[in-house]
């Protein structure tokens, strides 16, 4: 059996029970990340050397025969380039933080020390995780593993594909509108958004901070809950983390779904720009949990129409605020030629920045503008709170709410480059639950005529990430779905 | 309606600047994107409270005490330029 095709969990097993070591298990990812990341371009930097150290220092405890050694021990993960590790790179793929070292660690990459993860490097996005598709990388896209002439989805696409093509077992992305689930969906691979304030955002390079949410991809179920176990809880350094116990997400896996309520939102189902594959993979899902003894019902989320333009407000608004903080002073990049201090601002600003972050910037700030924050920043925040209730309202009746992923499976690069509003488009499914502030999950739904994956969206309320593993888990024992491995993975 | 002369403000206030074909674009992207957000003006909300956060957290204090935080090096560590120990910028004052 191939290292590399073995779930995280069960490498964690094969290590403690020293069938494997970690630097083994470490060695075969960092030897697939060499056979194609230069085809698939999901790492922008590689830490190999101190990775193999962790590995290293892991297999000493566990031949000193170490106990209590978590759930995931030894087991290598990558983690998105908008994550500070302290000593390394962090870009955002971005030219304005292109030499940026972090110095210090995010509370999650402390955390995955903790647990004896080595860190392999950094994976591709959109700049400042603005977009659907990696195409705004200055490294240029991930290509999807599943197809190379489509884009792998957006933002955290280099996350996804490391996963799926096992160049990584496990890995880290941000969510602020869809950045996890739509590359799972693309790509094929589980993607977790969790509540917010389930996992600390402290050292996650800010975006929309209200919304941002950082998540785990894997292969299957059992590693996803592993993954949050690690990595979720209440932190001191973060004061939007929330004080809930975290429980032992293992627990809901294996349960039964007889008797669960799930809810249809019709907005979501049937509506123009859904394709047939993706309707008839939904299809299949609900015939899937009704022979597992699920119910089901038709719902109305009615604001589901504004969540779009809610969004592209309240989280560009956030955005030109955070990303003020980047004038050439403290770090990253600076036009040294700049003359006087308001040229170096706005020169090293237009040279930094790629299109997409711009027009983020100019939209937050037009909206937030004197004489327009009434009418766009404060009328979306109420809407926003409609959006909220409309959920509130569905959650009293049912345990959750199934929806596509996305609208089709993964587009061809340079398809929606041209038209922002299409591109925008990609994450309407997936948006409302930022906005709402509740957990999602992108499960692998199937494949396309094209055999491009497609994925089934579970949301869930607040902090009942479990209740979405033992639905999720449900459906992945039903189907073999995830036995299905890309034909660029080695 | 967003006009070009909207566009070079909004520049100014976000610390931006475009060449003249550049911000052609933008001020037409920009107008695009304002049209479909303006979706939301259909909506009646009167009475509605805003959302700014999902959370129930309201100003979250901790009590002011020292603790060790980053060296002076660490502090400069990424900086573009500096100079005895402080971080250097172009010339403020003509």
């Amino acid at each position: 059996m191939n290292l590399t095709d073995l779930s995280a969990t069960a490498l964690a097993k094969a290590i403690k029970n020293r069938e494997t070591t970690s630097k083994e298990v470490t060695a075969a990812f960092i030897e697939n990340i060499e056979k194609q990341n230069a085809g698939l371009k999901a790492f922008v930097s590689k830490e190999f050397e101190t990775a193999l150290q962790a590995a290293e220092d892991c297999d000493k405890r566990v031949a000193a025969g170490e106990k209590d050694l978590s759930l995931l021990f030894g087991v290598p993960v990558a983690l998105k380039d908008n994550m500070c590790y302290e000593g390394t790179k962090v870009t955002c793929c971005s030219k304005i933080l292109e030499n940026f070292i972090a110095p210090y660690d995010a509370t999650v990459v402390e955390k995955l020390k903790a647990a004896g993860m080595p860190i392999l490097g950094k994976c591709n996005m959109d700049e400042f995780a603005m977009g659907s598709s990696t195409e705004n990388s200055i490294y240029g896209p991930s290509l999807n593993p599943w197809n190379r002439e489509r884009i792998p989805g957006g933002s955290s696409g280099g996350s996804a594909v490391a996963v799926a093509s096992r160049m990584a077992p496990v890995s880290l992305g941000s969510d602020t509108g869809g950045s996890i689930r739509q590359p799972a969906s693309c790509c094929g691979t589980v993607g977790l958004k969790p509540t917010y304030g389930r996992v600390s955002r402290y050292g996650l390079v800010a975006f929309a901070s209200s919304l941002d949410q950082i998540g785990p991809f894997s292969r299957n179920i059992e590693d996803a809950a592993a993954l949050l176990n690690v990595i979720a809880g209440y932190d001191p350094k973060d004061s939007t983390s929330i004080k809930t116990e975290v429980p032992d997400y293992s627990r809901f896996l294996n349960q039964s779904v007889k008797g669960m309520k799930i809810a249809l939102p019709k907005e979501y189902l049937g509506k123009g720009g859904l394709s047939l594959d993706v309707s008839e993979a939904v299809k299949e899902a609900i015939a899937i949990y009704t022979k597992l003894g699920a119910e089901f019902g038709e719902v109305s989320l009615p604001h589901t129409e504004y969540c779009l333009a809610t969004y592209y407000i309240i989280a560009t608004a956030e955005a030109s605020s955070n990303l003020a903080r980047y004038d050439g002073v403290h770090y990253g990049y600076r036009n040294k030629n700049a003359k006087s201090l308001y040229e170096m601002y706005t020169s090293t600003r237009a040279e930094g920045f790629g299109d997409e972050v711009k027009r983020r910037i100019m939209l937050g700030t037009y909206v937030l503008s004197a004489g327009y924050y009434d009418a766009y920043y404060l009328k979306a925040q109420k809407v926003r709170t409609l959006i909220k209730r409309d959920f509130d309202k569905v959650f009293k009746d049912y345990d959750c709410i199934l929806t596509p992923t996305a609208p089709t499976p993964a587009f061809k690069i340079g398809e929606k480059l041209a038209d922002p509003i299409q591109m925008y488009l990609s994450d309407i499914f997936t948006i409302s639950v930022n906005l709402a502030g509740i957990p999602g999950i992108s499960i692998q739904g199937g494949f396309s005529r094209e055999k491009l994956p497609i994925g089934i969206q579970l949301i869930g309320k607040p902090f009942m990430e479990g209740e979405l593993f033992k639905l999720a888990h449900a459906y992945e024992t039903a189907t073999s779905w995830i036995k299905s491995r890309p034909p660029e993975a080695k | 309606m967003i006009t070009r002369k909207d566009a070079e403000h909004v520049a100014k206030l976000s610390l931006l600047k475009f060449e003249a074909k550049e911000l052609d674009k933008f001020t037409r992207q920009l107008e695009d994107i304002i049209v479909f957000v303006d979706k939301l003006s259909e909506l009646n909300t009167e009475g509605i409270e805003p959302t700014s956060s999902v959370i129930p957290v309201l100003n979250v204090t901790r009590e002011d005490t020292v603790k060790p935080s980053f060296t002076q090096e660490k502090a400069l560590s990424n900086a573009p330029d500096k100079e005895i120990g402080l971080f250097k910028i172009p010339r403020i004052m003509e």
